[in-house]
Parts: structure tokens; C-alpha cells; sequence
């Protein structure tokens, strides 16, 4: 109970300088009457510092109560008692637009968005065209604006005393997000709640809190590559008002108002009811440049050596291509379907089939030189290093054969049949295992440490700079120190993952079950991008130039641009596409399961 | 007797000249050349030097640091394992050092109970990824220090060494470097300050930066704010290189090639610790001063 009169019931929020509260207004017994009561609590030592305190206070209490507009609070009252002073206020019933962003799954409509920034204009050019002296708000975010229950704002917490922190040793801390520049520098003018505006609109419709951000950021995160669904008329008018320069911005809260109000109507959201999402994907007028025919599906990838390109096909065949136009060179049958891809080794071709053996042919001739036999289908690509051949196989095995002798140098027992492709690095080799083991073993066949992932990880590891990444079936893109096998992060994605990733500047990109095409950066386990696709991602994405190119089996090809992740081009086959692109000299090359190999200009 | 063997050794039979020979120290150049020539170290381990001081103009220390480093030797070496940690505290009063303390307790406690199974059985391995356990430590600490300095703050810089990666938590202007064999200073960490944001964005100018008025004013610590976003990321511990670890004390006055040039110079990492503190303190300073160097042989 305070001055006899105002029953505390609830804490509503706790500040710097003390807290909110709830209460019932005792002057009004037959009704419910409850305000919003807010307390300062004058911690100063000094008494005259504790005086001016308490003096500015009371000016503010002032102000507020010459002030009429419907989007701020009325002030009731204000006390002061010992060290706490009060102010009883309007009692708003409603939400914070930060509890809305954060509790609104998917982003808050641009319409509503913008029916909110109209009236947050129209308050501060309200306090800014205060009589006689404007008005400042300077502390704009969406927790200081309350949605009521009729959807409209109203401002809170008019900024009483509320400093920076000033530490004895004169290093001050300051958390703001929304701030301009020159607030920085203690110039705040009317520009600076103008650029705070802009802030809290960019975070409402961003869903990016700028107090989790380096200070004045807002055009590193273009709001329409975060938000696509926000009109280039909105996010222009939030560009200027979050200009770095104050008098690029708009000159006052009217005029922004006006833009807001033009661009509303020229989107047509402001005529109408419901604003609808049209999506905009192009889908070009890419054409193949030449394709090749197989007998059955592709789900393995292609490669490039020596003037050829060779893919296996579920036809049990092996094909070799001229590049230049798609025709056949020759072919070599197998006993069963070749899902893998195909590696090669001073004039000789290697490929796994699921006849249960590794196949050794003549690059130029397509004659079969020998084979070494696995006692399970071979599901994994051979990769080859140190004079061997490395590969796994439904065996259990992990298989590695001398070259020159085509026979068995060592077999590495497997908890489970091993699909993964293996990657040699620093004298070792690394597999994963369809039981979710992830196994290092030296070149004597030794194991160095294993790490067990929750499911399968049939995902082929990739290698860069002492950190192995993969993927596994437990949704995880794993990132681990290839000397001690400790995992370094993992980056969670909606479903399971077969694709394998591909390393580039410092992004690892891989698709999921869940139809993205993830791009996370490799130091922070961060998501830069994620792309969607229509269906499960299992082929595998790689990196050339500026840009990624991956399958879908939603039946697509995409070429997308590797650091924001919009779409080129796609180009639409008539089967899913599980196996992944080659891209060699500007080509493009990827096998689908309609049966074709295609080619693309990258 | 001696007949029988002057005829079996032949015609060497005068006596061996003495050499004037004595123990010198290898030049600077033997040393090298002997190093480069040196054989493989097994396991790998740490070479770690630290140091500190409240330096000229301050009456108090409110930095505060932390080494910690298990080496297992023997049939099966296991990586070994680094924990280093800042932290310099502010914010008025008395309440500096207690965040800065606190938040390197409640940090090298979190994570050092995370690495106990590890130590005891490495075959085992860790599930948790090192940078959830970073980002777990960091959050422990933020509401440490809030609890028990409320209204202070500190920066923490704090590096995880393991294998030939190093996971690196970081909030504040506190700094975390390699230096590089040639002379090569990266700073792997990123100033949470406002002056260094403007100088990012080309504002300001690196001479502007360094002399402004609100150089101190940081948009991140640890123990401010409800919301905390500490950078953390996994680089490779710089090969052949040292890793420092610093306060604005040291970084703020000594420019990077001079840190080189101290740290090549030394003849260990504890005298280049001290040497660094020398140097800023000549340099006026002009705030606490802490440094931790490391480097990872084999």
C-alpha cells in the first residue's frame, strides 16, 4: 500500500532506477481501478545531487501531465516518500511489441507493422511539436511501446533520469541497439528518435533484436533478405530513417509519417484487408547445353578427368563422355548399380558398384583392369591417396587396397556398413558409419579416436584446417578437431541429413531432410542463410565461384549465390535429384533420377 | 701387446692432437638452426607465461586472470588440454575486480567440472561441443556477476586450447592474438567498443580511435544488460606462433609490432610476459595491465 491509497498487486517490470507495479486505486472502491505505478528509487549519497534527482523528477511529472494524446499514458499522480519517488499512471492493458515479436512464431505482418509505425510517428511528432520546448522521447524500442488490447500503441516509460552508467575509472557502458550515432556523442535531437523508430520497426519485422548486434548494423542485415515478405516501399522508408547521417533522414516524424502513409497505399496493404505473399521465384530460361541418357536412374555424381566425364548410373553402367557434346565414348557394365562416384588415378578410372566390388578401368579404353571384391554392395565413393585406395563398403569395412597391387593393404572393422566416402588428411582416414560412428584411423589401418553420433552418418566427411565437418541423421552438421576428435560445434537443422558438406570461405554449406540448403559459418556455428527447396536435400552442394549449386528432390537443379543465399537459376528435371553436381570449367554437370545427365553453363 | 694393435690399426699410431676446444652458448643463429633441427616433440604441451600489474595511474587492480593446462604423457598421449582467461572489470566503487573475479571463478569452475571425465578417462571424449560448453561457462558467469556486483560489468576474453584448435568466448575489449612466427600480429577478437564500431564503419580514423574521448565506452560486458551475445567462434591455435591473451592496459599502449618484437626477443614466455608489462607501464600506464602468452609444441 503507498500514500494510503494504491494497492500494489504485481511487479510489471524491474528498471535501473526501480520497479513497475500494478495496483488498485483505493479511491475508487466500488470499481477496479487499476493503474500502473512507477518507482525511482534516489540512491544518491550526496544531498544535493539527491535534491536535483528528486527536482527533475518532478519536471518530467510536469511535462507528462501538460501532455494529451491518445498513444501516451495519462498521469494520474506522482509522490514522493523517503528515498522513492512515484508516478501513478495509466494502466494499459495489453503486451510489449517486444513480448509480441518474441512470442509470435514467424514474423508480425507488415501490415500491422506499419499501422503501429503510423502512430508511433503521429505520437512523436506530437512531443515533437510540444509547446514551448519539444520533447525528446530518446529511448524508442519495442519495450517501451505497449500494444493494448485494440491494437494500438501506446509509448511508456517517458526516460526519467535515465543515464548511462558511469564507472569510477570513466569507462561507461551503454547497451542500446536502437541509438544513433550521435546519441553516442550526447546529441539528440529529434533525428535521434526518428532513427530509433526506424530501429524498432526494422526489429518488429526483422525479428533481429540490434541490442544482439554491433551498434549501427541496420545495413548489414538488408530487411528483406531477412524478411522477404516486406515491400521494397517499407524498407525503403525504414532505410532512410536509419541513415547514419541525421540529416539524411527524414526531417521530422510528420514526413515519415506521410512516407509510411504512401507507402502503405502504393503496396495497396493500407486499401486492403489481408496482405497476401506472392511468391516472386524465378524460375529462367536455363537450358542444358547438351544431355546424356542412361538406362536407369543417376544418383551418384559425375567426374571430370583427362577430357572425359564419367558417371554411373543404377544401370549397373559406367560411362564415359565427351565433355563437349555429351557423346558416348564408351561404356562399362558392372554387375550391379553404381551409385557412387567415380575417382581416378594416372590413366585409370575407379568405381564402386553395388556387385559388392571396386572397379579398376582403363580411362581411355573403358577396359577393366582389376577388381577388388568387398563381401557387401559398395555404397561409398573411393578416394585415393598414398598409393591406396580408400573405401567403404556394406561389409562393415573399411577398405584400404594398394594400388599397385590391387590387393587388400588393411581392412578396418565397422559397427555397421559404412556409406560415407572416405577423406584422407595429415596420414589419416575418416569414414562415418551407417550406426552413427564417426571413425579416424591411421594408414596402418589403427583406429585414432571415434566420436558416436545419435544416428547414421552417412554424410562424407570434408576436411579443412584441423576441423573434419559432417553430417549425420540426427540433424546435426557436426564440426570436430580432427587431432583429439572433440567436437568443436554442432549446428541443429530441421531433419536429418545424408548430403555432404563442402567448405568454402569459411562457410559450410549442406542440405537436410528438412528441404534447406544450409550455409553456417564455420567459426561460429552460425547460420548465414538457409535456402528452401520443395523436398528432401541429399545431394550434395558445392561451391564454384560465387556461387552453389545443389539438387533437390523436389526435381530441381539450384544455382544459388553463395553469400545471401538468393536464387539464380534453377533448372527443373523430371525426377528427383539425389546425386550432386560437378562443376569443371564453367560446366556444370548433374545426373538425375529421370534418368539424364545434364549439363549447364555455371 | 701395444705392438699387436699399432699392426692392426694400421698406420694411425700418433696419439690424438688435443683440440683447444670449450663449451660456448650456440650464436643466435646455431639456435635456430639447431631447433629447426630439433626431433619431434611427443605429446604435444604448452609453454605458458603470465603476468600482471596495476600499472602507474591506478590505485587498484580490477583485472584478473587465469592459466590452466593438463598435458598426459605416456603409451597414448591425449591432446593436451588449455583454459585462459581475462577479464577486467568496471564499473565504479569497489565493484571492478569483484565482476572481473567472479566472472573467471564461476567460468574456469563451469567448465573445468565439463572437462573433469575427460581428464580422467580421454578415451571417453566430450559430447557436449566446445563452444554450447563456452557459451554455457559465459552465461553462468553473466549471472554470477549480476548477482553479485550488480551495476558493474567486465570483459572476459577466454580461450579453450585443444588439439590444434583453440575456442575462444569473448565479450568487451579485452583481446585475444596470434602472433605469428613472421611478425604477423592478428587480433582474433573484436573490440565490443563503440570507438572501434566507428572506426569499422570508417568514421574515425585508427589515430582518431585511439585518442577519443569515449575509447572506453563499451556496447557489450559480461554482467550488463538482460540480453548477452558473446562472440564465439574455433580458429587454429597459431602453429609455431603464441597466443596472447590481454587487457586494454597492455594492447592500448604497445602497437603490434612491438608486441613482436617483445615476445621474439625473450628468451622464455615468462620474462616476454614481463617485458610486455614493462613496456606498457613506460608508456605511462594508464590502466591495470594483464598478459598471457602461450604457445603449443610437438
Amino acid at each position: 500500500m503507498l500514500v494510503g491509497r494504491y494497492v500494489i498487486q504485481d511487479v510489471i517490470g524491474v528498471g535501473g532506477m526501480g520497479s513497475v507495479y500494478r495496483a488498485r486505486d483505493l479511491h475508487f472502491p466500488s470499481v477496479v481501478k487499476l493503474v500502473a505505478v512507477k518507482e525511482m528509487i534516489n540512491r544518491a549519497a550526496d544531498p544535493l545531487v539527491k535534491k536535483t534527482i528528486v527536482k527533475n523528477f518532478e519536471r518530467e511529472a510536469n511535462i507528462l501531465a501538460t501532455l494529451n494524446h491518445p498513444s501516451i499514458p495519462r498521469i494520474y499522480d506522482y509522490f514522493t516518500e523517503d528515498n522513492r519517488s512515484y508516478l501513478v499512471l495509466e494502466f494499459i492493458h495489453g503486451k510489449d511489441m517486444e513480448a509480441m515479436i518474441n512470442e509470435t512464431a514467424g514474423f508480425l505482418t507488415e501490415e500491422r507493422v506499419l499501422a503501429w509505425a503510423i502512430e508511433l510517428c503521429d505520437v512523436l511528432s506530437y512531443l515533437h511539436t510540444h509547446k514551448p520546448d519539444p520533447i525528446i522521447f530518446r529511448d524508442m524500442k519495442p519495450s517501451n511501446v505497449m500494444v493494448n488490447s485494440t491494437d494500438h500503441i501506446v509509448l511508456v516509460d517517458f526516460g526519467i533520469a535515465k543515464p548511462f552508467q558511469v564507472g569510477q575509472k570513466g569507462t561507461m557502458i551503454g547497451t542500446e541497439g536502437y541509438s544513433p550515432p550521435e546519441q553516442y556523442r550526447g546529441e539528440a535531437g529529434l533525428h535521434a528518435d526518428i532513427y530509433a523508430l526506424g530501429a524498432t520497426i526494422h526489429h518488429a519485422l526483422s525479428r533481429r533484436d540490434p541490442r544482439l548486434e554491433p551498434p549501427f548494423s541496420f545495413a548489414e542485415r538488408p530487411l528483406r533478405k531477412i524478411n522477404p515478405a516486406v515491400s521494397l516501399e517499407l524498407e525503403t522508408v525504414i532505410n532512410t530513417a536509419l541513415q547514419y547521417n541525421p540529416d539524411d533522414r527524414f526531417h521530422d516524424a510528420e514526413s515519415m509519417k506521410q512516407a509510411l502513409i504512401a507507402a502503405g497505399r502504393k503496396t495497396g496493404i493500407l486499401s486492403r484487408v489481408s496482405a497476401g505473399t506472392a511468391s516472386t521465384q524465378t524460375s529462367g530460361g536455363i537450358k542444358p547445353l547438351w544431355f546424356f541418357q542412361c538406362e536407369d536412374e543417376i544418383r551418384g555424381a559425375p567426374l571430370y578427368y583427362d577430357g572425359s566425364i564419367y558417371i554411373g548410373s543404377y544401370d549397373h553402367n559406367l560411362y564415359s563422355l565427351n565433355p563437349a557434346d555429351g557423346k558416348l565414348k564408351w561404356k562399362y557394365a558392372t554387375d550391379g548399380g553404381v551409385v557412387t562416384r567415380p575417382a581416378a588415378f594416372e590413366g585409370d578410372i575407379f568405381i564402386g558398384s553395388e556387385d559388392q566390388r571396386l572397379h579398376v578401368v582403363n580411362a581411355r579404353t573403358g577396359k577393366v583392369n582389376w577388381t577388388y571384391y568387398t563381401e557387401g554392395r559398395v555404397h561409398s565413393s573411393p578416394r585415393i591417396a598414398e598409393g591406396h585406395v580408400f573405401i567403404g563398403s556394406d561389409d562393415q569395412y573399411l577398405h584400404a587396397v594398394n594400388l599397385s597391387s590391387g590387393r587388400a593393404a588393411w581392412r578396418f572393422e565397422t559397427a555397421a556398413p559404412v556409406h560415407s566416402t572416405p577423406f584422407v588428411a595429415n596420414d589419416n582416414v575418416f569414414a562415418g558409419c551407417e550406426n552413427g560412428d564417426f571413425y579416424c584411423v591411421d594408414f596402418r589401418g589403427e583406429l585414432k579416436w571415434h566420436y558416436k553420433a545419435k544416428m547414421a552418418v552417412t554424410s562424407s566427411p570434408y576436411i579443412l584446417d584441423g576441423v573434419v565437418y559432417f553430417g549425420s541423421l540426427d540433424n546435426s552438421l557436426f564440426a570436430l578437431d580432427t587431432r583429439a576428435g572433440w567436437v568443436i560445434w554442432r549446428f541443429r537443422m530441421g531433419k536429418g541429413s545424408v548430403s555432404s558438406p563442402y567448405v568454402s570461405d569459411g562457410i559450410a554449406y549442406i542440405g537436410s531432410a528438412d528441404g534447406n540448403i544450409y550455409a553456417v559459418n564455420t567459426r561460429t556455428a552460425k547460420e548465414v542463410w538457409r535456402f528452401k527447396t520443395e523436398h528432401q536435400v541429399s545431394s550434395s552442394p558445392v561451391v564454384y565461384k560465387d556461387a552453389i549449386y545443389c539438387g533437390s528432390a523436389d526435381g530441381n537443379l539450384y544455382c544459388i549465390e553463395a553469400h545471401s543465399g538468393r536464387l539464380r537459376w534453377k533448372f527443373t528435371t523430371k525426377g528427383p535429384i539425389t546425386g550432386s553436381p560437378l562443376v569443371y570449367d564453367d560446366i556444370v554437370y548433374i545426373g538425375s533420377t529421370d534418368h539424364f545427365l545434364y549439363t549447364f553453363l555455371a | 701387446m701395444n705392438a699387436f694393435f699399432k699392426r692392426l690399426l694400421g698406420k694411425n699410431t700418433k696419439p690424438l692432437t688435443k683440440v683447444d676446444a670449450s663449451t660456448v652458448p650456440l650464436s643466435g643463429e646455431q639456435f635456430k638452426l639447431a631447433s629447426t633441427l630439433a626431433p619431434r616433440i611427443e605429446p604435444q604441451q604448452f609453454i605458458i607465461g603470465c603476468g600482471q600489474s596495476i600499472g602507474k595511474q591506478r590505485d587498484h587492480n580490477e583485472d584478473c586472470l587465469f592459466t590452466f593446462s593438463v598435458t598426459m604423457g605416456g603409451e597414448s598421449p591425449s591432446s593436451p588440454l588449455g583454459l585462459f582467461i581475462i577479464a577486467d572489470g568496471m564499473g565504479g566503487h569497489q565493484y571492478g575486480e569483484v565482476a572481473s573475479s567472479t566472472a573467471i571463478r564461476t567460468m574456469a569452475n563451469y567448465l573445468l567440472k565439463r572437462f573433469h571425465a575427460y581428464l580422467i578417462n580421454p578415451a571417453e571424449g566430450m559430447d557436449e561441443p566446445l563452444q554450447d560448453m563456452m557459451r554455457a561457462a559465459i552465461d553462468e558467469a553473466q549471472k554470477a556477476v549480476s548477482k553479485a556486483a550488480p551495476g558493474s560489468g567486465t570483459t572476459l576474453t577466454a580461450a579453450i586450447v585443444l588439439g590444434q584448435q583453440m575456442t575462444i568466448g569473448h565479450v568487451g575489449d579485452s583481446r585475444a592474438c596470434a602472433i605469428h612466427k613472421d611478425g604477423r600480429v592478428d587480433i582474433l577478437t573484436r573490440d565490443h567498443s563503440l570507438v572501434k564500431r566507428l572506426e569499422e564503419l570508417g568514421q574515425i580514423s585508427s589515430e582518431e580511435a585511439a585518442a577519443h574521448p569515449q575509447r572506453n565506452v563499451l556496447y557489450r560486458a559480461l554482467g550488463q544488460g538482460d540480453v548477452l551475445e558473446p562472440d564465439i567462434f574455433t580458429t587454429p591455435f597459431p602453429q609455431l606462433g603464441t597466443l596472447l591473451l590481454c587487457s586494454d592496459g597492455l594492447w592500448s599502449v604497445l602497437p603490434d609490432d612491438h608486441l613482436y618484437d617483445i615476445v621474439k626477443d625473450a628468451p622464455n614466455l615468462h620474462v616476454a610476459c614481463q617485458s610486455l608489462i614493462a613496456a606498457a607501464n613506460d608508456a605511462g600506464g594508464p590502466d591495470n595491465i594483464s598478459a598471457i602468452l602461450v604457445q603449443l609444441i610437438g
